[in-house]
């Protein structure tokens, strides 16, 4: 069953228009990455899938229900990592860990949350006193110790340094399986560590949809062959770069100084995508 | 971090009829998690309480007049008057603040993630406000007995009189504090937001003017359709002697009609706080 399904769903806010025909299929157990620039109707869609704001039109499923009539129970089985919260500065890690823990019907134990999260050792400091990174895993140990089926992590690493982001990935990367994710996020690096698929949206439009890897026809694409040939760097473009790396290796009679194959870059593809809806 | 994985990946699925904890349990739950945020505040804490004894210690050795034909002090009035006040602050002030800034830093986004029954919440924060009205109230009466002859009503039917009127006030002036909430924009703004209205009401309703015929008719008037001005008669009922209601607007302490007023505000409150209650904040439509 899929966990979420969204068809031709629309959201205007007065005259703007926020999210535009966007139709979408998210599998159990899968980590979708919806990636766009900043106002591309990322965050509305997810307002929208979590209950939180009224669709124009559109039909959208999310575990079996419509979020704009769901119940507690529903609720039960969603975990949501807003944006910019910035609460309950004055609890320590584990009082607000377990406070949120008492919402859900079996919810993980907090300890293992605060471990899962890597937040053991702050587990009795004061939020205040945090990092933005350390209250940025608070709010995913907030948003899985219910024990969710499906994730939601709205532009969970914005704003954090090179490391901090690493970290957080990591995180992430430990959840798969036990829950389905849906991330947002305008970091196409973040897209590519995470997800197994990617939605690129721009202007409300969903504009293509697939793994990072084929994600614009990139795995087809041609690939650019470079080497080093008696110092001078040479590069050939081509639909079959093995051939011509053969071909090179034949004629050095060994290995080829300076050899790299180069698929047009996630960016390169991720720019055409949104540079075409402009 | 393996062996956690392991643990986590290992632990039972959830049997699909486990019950969710119950809106009473969850809300006492909050009103704890409440109690904790308002007192970890310590320099909150010290202001919210100390203003009203404050306000009652500079009026009480302002004006030290004792009324016609009795050994009632000013002060004494003051006293009485100014539990209500005092009830004010830790209810329609500190929900008013309190719930804008919980808009404001997105506690009620988040709380609108998890399965809580909007009552919860609600519960919690009577929890909050009856412990901080509770609190603020023995703090006032130490006060006023111990500097200005406040005397403890010595019958149970004061005492009874006393807590219907503490419990209504703390209702109605809590839900005008849900309420007004919605009117800052931002927590920045609410102090300014919530003081202005409640200063205002404190005159008008004779909490700083004895007697309160004193007021000029309209204001008398106006104050008159708010709870404050009808906690304030009730209490200095309870605490002063029979003979000072012809002191009273209406020459007489008139429980029938405090009720009246503070029970309609206490129905009047819900429903406008139901009408006009908002998750998220104005940065957030």
């Amino acid at each position: 069953m899929a966990a979420i399904n969204v068809r031709n769903l629309c959201k205007t806010y007065g005259p703007r228009i926020a999210v535009d025909d966007l139709s979408v299929t998210i599998e159990d157990g899968e980590v979708f990455a919806l990636l766009g620039p900043n106002g591309a109707g990322k965050t509305t869609t997810v307002e929208v899938l979590t209950g939180h704001r009224r669709r124009d039109h559109g039909v959208v499923e999310v575990l079996g229900h419509d979020p704009a009539h769901a119940d507690l129970g529903w609720r039960t089985r969603i975990g949501v990592v807003l944006q910019e919260v910035q609460d309950a500065g004055q609890l320590t890690v584990a009082e607000v860990v377990r406070h949120y823990a008492g919402y859900y019907p079996s919810p993980y134990h907090p300890d293992e949350v605060i471990a899962r999260v890597g937040l053991t050792d702050s587990a009795r400091s004061r939020l205040y006193t945090l990092s933005g990174g350390q209250r940025r895993r608070v709010d995913v140990a907030l948003g899985i110790v219910g024990r969710p089926a499906l994730l939601f992590l709205d532009e969970p690493t914005t704003g954090f340094d090179p490391e901090a982001r690493r970290q957080f990935w990591e995180i992430v990367r430990a959840l798969r399986g036990d829950t389905t994710i849906l991330l947002t996020t305008h970091y196409l690096d973040e897209a590519e560590a995470l997800a197994d698929r990617v939605g690129v949206i721009t202007d409300g439009h969903l504009v293509c949809v697939g793994p990072p890897a084929e994600l614009g026809g990139r795995a087809a694409a041609p690939a650019e062959v470079r080497w080093l040939d008696g110092g001078a760097p040479r590069t050939v473009t081509a639909a079959d770069p093995a051939s011509v790396v053969v071909e090179l290796s034949r004629q050095f009679g060994g290995p080829v100084p300076g050899l790299s194959v180069v698929r047009p870059s996630l960016e390169d593809v991720y720019l055409d995508l949104i540079g075409a809806q402009r | 971090m393996t062996t956690t994985e392991a643990t986590l990946a290992s632990a039972p699925a959830p049997a699909a009829a486990v019950r969710r904890p119950s809106a009473l349990r969850l809300g006492l739950a909050r009103g704890l998690l409440d109690l904790k945020l308002f007192f970890r505040e310590r320099d909150a804490v010290v202001f919210t309480f100390a203003l009203p004894p404050t306000l009652l210690a500079l009026l009480g050795s302002i004006f030290t007049d004792t009324f016609d034909n009795t050994t009632v002090t000013a002060s004494q009035v003051f006293a009485a008057s100014m539990i209500a006040g005092g009830i004010g602050s830790t209810s329609f002030v500190n929900l008013g603040i309190g719930m804008a800034t919980e808009r404001d830093d997105g506690t009620l986004r988040r709380l609108h993630c998890v399965p809580m029954p909007p009552v919860a919440y609600l519960i919690g924060k009577v929890v909050l406000v009856l412990v901080t009205s509770l609190a603020e109230l023995a703090v006032l009466l130490v006060v006023g007995v111990a500097f200005f002859d406040l005397t403890l009503p010595t019958t149970a039917d004061r005492w009874l009189t006393f807590t219907w009127i503490f419990v209504l006030a703390t209702i109605s002036c809590s839900l005008l504090g849900i309420v007004i909430s919605n009117v800052a924009r931002s927590a920045r703004s609410a102090p300014a937001v919530v003081n202005l209205p409640f200063i205002v009401l404190e005159f008008i309703s004779g909490v700083f003017i004895v007697p309160i015929t004193q007021l000029p008719p309209l204001l008398l008037q106006v104050g008159a359709l708010f709870p404050l001005k009808w906690a304030a008669q009730g209490f200095r009922s309870v605490f002063l002697p029979g003979t000072m209601a012809v002191n009273e607007a209406g020459g007489a302490w008139e429980h029938g009609r405090i009720a009246l007023v503070l029970g309609a505000w206490c129905v009047g409150g819900l429903l406008l706080c139901l009408m006009t209650f908002r998750w998220r904040g104005r940065r957030y439509r």
